[in-house]
């Protein structure tokens, strides 16, 4: 890896409280552009919070405070000029919790295009099958595009909602615990996707499966009670990780 | 008999109690409505009639007829619909989406439902004071409808609110994670999906109006008009109202009047309300 170049996601001495709860505590951590990064540890530990640092969803929870500097390519995007929105179109979320639009599968995954302002047909229409087959979903649903996308399974859904993430072109896709609510088998489905989509997207994963993060991911970094307590290569936390608390959590000891 | 048994007795003893008092409560409400209904229509059956309905207010009772209230309360719960929905629903998105959950808000969900619960006589004197006196609108239709959307906004806020509150937190996070703004948001995902409940909401307001005598008796609304309202600042009557002055009548014909009356008022109201299910039915698919 290349020292000097710039990370794609970086926080520095980052704190955040939740009115009075001290959630994360002085988090520095950079993330290279198209690596996968697996954050793991136990719940309640923070890796959700700092997730969703990063598209700003922290926002919506009233008495969130946070201090420190949270950059996406080398900008921060809390104190400069960046809109909340463009940061959330190009910082795309998966959430745990398979989550579609009561509307059509195509309604679905065209919204992010709408809402930013877009109106060629054709290109939607283009983008839509586009994301639909990144999300390995498009052979699936092809035929029944203008159906409810409530009709589909939870791991259709799921990929769905990665299909919509991807349609407004993102550069980092943020994945809140996304194979958690599956059956294994839609959950090795979203492994592999997320074998391909690293390929061209920069990804940071929650997840409390240690085979999953292990599988998935080139770094990890562990969480416990709100500090970033190891941040190295997948391999090195798994065979010989530094700290004990590591050591402890991924073989099952505690969390 | 075992204990488990013994049990099992005892909760499907306590099951078919409760099933029975449930059923009685059920049969009286069912029964005291029917023999209210049933009273009304033997005393103003006879008397309804196309001349009944389309005839002004007359010192002969049967040629007296409630085109009048009619017209008036069609128009005076028409405008209060008018100004109160959308303020209503207005109130209500930016209490839930854009407001602080802090203690104002808090003052000001608990005060809401407090202005739903206050007597309808005190919106009367407020009406009153404010526009018929101050804003000098007079006994109008429009003073009329705002004391009127007054009465029935806390109960649109309250049921939008809920409505808007019952959306899960996915939909709003998942159309936010594409880069979606708050009006968008609320415009595509949480007015859609929260609509029907919404428009129950209305329903009940609406109906909540059309019944409310006390409020404009109070603003002056009159009780013997012979014209239709032209505009809306026109005088008016309401039918509750020319209810209320014909059961107050001491010849029995003017009890017949208001009981015919009274058939139409709840026909208007059913009316109302079967439109509003309509629409939320093919609204929530």
């Amino acid at each position: 890896m290349n020292m000097r170049q710039m990370p794609a996601l970086e926080t520095r001495n980052l704190n955040l409280h939740y009115g009075t709860n001290h959630a994360l505590k002085n988090i520095s951590l950079g993330i290279s552009e198209n690596f996968v990064v697996a954050l793991i540890g136990p719940s309640g530990c923070g890796k959700s919070t700092y997730l969703r640092l990063f598209n700003r969803m922290n926002d919506m929870i009233d008495g969130v405070k946070i201090d420190g500097d949270v950059l996406f390519n080398g900008k921060d995007i809390y104190k400069s000029n960046l809109r909340v929105e463009h940061v959330r179109k190009k910082i795309g979320m998966v959430f745990q919790k398979p989550n579609p639009f009561p509307k059509t599968i195509f309604e679905n995954v065209a919204y992010g295009l709408k809402v930013n302002g877009v109106s060629n047909k054709k290109f939607i229409e283009e983008t839509v099958e586009k994301s639909l087959k990144q999300a390995a979903l498009w052979e699936e649903v092809k035929d029944t595009l203008k159906k409810s996308a409530l009709a589909l399974s939870g791991g259709q859904q799921q990929r769905l909602c990665i299909a919509r993430a991807l349609a407004v072109e993102p550069s980092v896709l943020l994945m809140d615990e996304p194979a958690s609510a599956l059956d294994p088998l839609s959950s090795s489905k979203i492994e592999e996707l997320i074998y391909e989509l690293k390929k061209k997207y920069t990804i940071l994963i929650v997840t409390h499966n240690m085979q999953q993060a292990a599988r998935v991911s080139d770094k990890t970094a562990f969480f416990y009670l709100g500090q970033l307590i190891e941040y190295d290569d997948t391999k090195q936390i798994f065979i010989n990780p530094k700290e004990e608390r590591t050591q402890n959590y991924i073989t099952g000891r505690f969390g | 008999m075992n204990s488990f048994e013994i049990h099992a007795l005892k909760q499907r003893t306590k099951d078919i109690i409760f099933q029975v008092t449930a059923i009685v409560g059920l049969l009286f409400a069912v029964t005291v409505l029917l023999l209210l209904l049933i009273n009304v229509f033997q005393d103003g059956w006879g008397r309804l009639s196309w001349q009944f309905i389309s005839s002004y207010p007359s010192r002969k009772p049967e040629s007296a007829g409630i085109i009048a209230g009619l017209a008036g309360s069609f128009f005076m719960v028409s405008l209060a619909a008018l100004l109160s929905v959308p303020v209503g629903i207005g109130a209500a998105i930016y209490l839930e989406e854009y407001g602080k959950k802090n203690r104002l808000g808090k003052f000001i969900e608990i005060n809401t439902a407090n202005l739903a619960g206050v007597p309808s006589i005190v919106y009367g004197l407020l009406g009153l004071g404010l526009f018929v006196r101050w804003f000098q609108l007079d006994r109008s239709i429009l003073a009329g409808s705002l004391t009127m959307s007054l009465l029935i906004m806390p109960v649109i806020i309250i049921a939008t609110r809920e409505a808007i509150k019952a959306v899960p937190q996915g939909i709003r996070e998942a159309s936010y994670a594409v880069g979606a703004t708050k009006w968008q948001t609320i415009w595509h995902h949480l007015l859609p999906i929260s609509f029907p409940t919404i428009l129950t909401g209305i329903i009940l307001a609406v109906s909540r109006a059309i019944g409310e005598t006390a409020p404009l008796i109070t603003i002056g609304a009159l009780t013997y008009v012979t014209f239709l309202p032209k505009n809306i600042t026109s005088e008016f009557t309401i039918l509750p109202i020319q209810i209320f002055n014909w059961v107050s009548r001491p010849q029995q014909a003017f009890h017949e009047n208001a009981a015919a009356a009274i058939i139409v008022l709840i026909a208007f109201t059913l009316l109302l309300n079967s439109v509003a299910i309509i629409l939320r039915n093919k609204f929530s698919r």
